[in-house]
């Protein structure tokens, strides 16, 4: 950059001057959504540890029920995975990190397809030649209860009818404003392996197998009733369950896709302001050398008349 | 006076009860069931209804939409979907949701779609009562 006149500076301070304006706003609008998606998301959380810890205790009482969506099938032909991403970038790795994720567990499996949720999932997995049933693009920064009731609904048809034998749940968990999580959730059926990845998202949660363990120590409770009967109630309440888990997921993945933009956008800002700085550094000096320059022509000049 | 039940109510959106009453009742897919101390332990999937909530002889009523309740001796949890206390209910909202699903049922498109309009339907239909009854 040392040869750059000054007029090239200058117009490089603009560009970039403009490029920080961007980031900045796109900074100041990722922070007014993070507050609003995080306050979301604090006030689903309780209801999705509800239904956790009250689905864990249906299958503490009911262990070794049968049950299409619970009962593990013998061969897994095909595993189906909704993969939650955003529709924009400028988020730094948020995107890549959960498809990343993702694709890991996929080499696990003979044969996957991906529900994408998200612009970004659904490029990265038809790049990758996945098959994708169906894409979902319209909803992903502000995720509402039907949003959530309508993948599930299309991943509970598929799943019995045999089209895929398992479905896993890839979404951000949000820790903190910077840091977030890949997790990866089994959600159907709720085998073992489902159940101990619900156990192990929140502390207060016990397995199954626990719970049933301090229910005959204890004696003291009745045995749980179901009415009308055990299947219909299962019918009804595990799909409630998923519910709660994608509702959870999407609420989760919004607010780490707020934060990871917010973050990248204020580093962005940050830079931006460094290079100004050093621009605006090396404009003073070319114009210094400039003026210099024209002096000692002068001075030369009228030493050349004398 | 008998023992109170613990009742929690929980939805996506907040946590609607916490505290302690004397009578709750819930509306189930079998229809109505009252909630006191003691009760049997039991589960049961609820329906698009109502929740009646009477502490200290007082009732409360809130609209609720489909989910479970649970109750174990002294302590009921009930998960729902969507659940609001009735005078909070946003009138123009369940109206509006009632057009849409009107329209849609009056298309026809596939049975998703069907699926989707009349449970909206009932759920817009079962605020719109609710509301209604509570002005009179």
């Amino acid at each position: 950059m040392a040869g750059m006149g000054m007029r090239d500076i200058k117009r490089r301070i603009k560009s970039v001057g403009s490029t920080k304006q961007i980031t900045k706003a796109m900074e100041m609008v990722a922070s007014a959504k993070l507050r609003k998606t995080k306050a979301r998301l604090e006030e689903s959380r309780p209801f999705s540890l509800a239904w956790k810890r009250a689905l864990l205790s249906f299958l503490g009482d009911l262990q070794g029920v049968e049950h299409p969506m619970i009962t593990p099938r013998e061969k897994v032909r095909k595993s189906g995975y909704i993969v939650i991403t955003g529709n924009r970038g400028l988020c730094g790795g948020y995107n890549t990190n959960v498809m990343k994720a993702a694709l890991e567990h996929m080499k696990t499996k003979k044969a996957s397809c991906v529900v994408a949720v998200g612009q970004k999932a659904k490029d990265f997995f038809n790049r990758r030649g996945y098959d994708i049933p169906k894409a979902y693009l319209d909803f992903s920064e502000m995720p509402d209860f039907m949003d959530a009731k309508d993948i599930r609904r299309f991943c509970v048809e598929k799943y019995l009818n045999e089209e895929v034998d398992e479905v896993y749940l890839v979404y951000t968990q949000f820790v903190s404003t910077i840091s977030h999580k890949p997790q990866i959730v089994k959600l159907m059926p709720l085998d073992d392996e489902a159940v101990d990845s619900c156990v192990e998202s929140d502390e207060s949660l016990k397995h199954p197998k626990e719970l049933a363990e301090e229910a005959q120590k204890e004696k003291i409770h009745e045995k749980m009733n179901y009415e009308p009967n055990v299947p219909r109630v299962l019918n009804l309440v595990v799909p409630n369950y998923l519910d709660s888990l994608i509702l959870g997921g999407l609420l989760e993945s919004s607010a780490s896709e707020q934060g990871a933009r917010r973050v990248a956008m204020e580093n962005a800002t940050n830079n931006a302001e460094e290079m100004i700085e050093r621009l605006q550094l090396q404009y003073n000096r070319a114009r210094q050398a400039a003026i210099t320059q024209e002096i000692s022509e002068i001075v030369g000049g009228a030493e050349a008349l004398k | 006076m008998a023992k109170k039940l613990h009742l929690e109510v929980i939805s996506p959106d907040q946590i609607l009860w916490d505290d302690e009453v004397d009578t709750a009742v819930v509306r189930t897919i079998e229809g109505d069931v009252g909630l006191m101390n003691d009760h049997l332990p039991l589960v049961l999937p609820l329906a698009v209804g109502r929740i009646k909530i009477i502490k200290d002889g007082k009732p409360r009523e809130a609209s609720c939409a489909e989910g479970v309740v649970k109750i174990r001796e002294d302590h009921a949890l009930v998960i729902t979907e969507a659940v609001e206390w009735i005078d909070e209910i946003d009138i123009e909202r369940a109206r509006k949701a009632k057009e849409r699903a009107e329209k849609r049922l009056a298309v026809k498109k596939n049975d998703v779609d069907l699926d989707r309009a009349n449970i909206a339907m009932t759920k817009a239909l079962n605020r719109i009562k609710l509301y209604e009854r509570s002005k009179k």
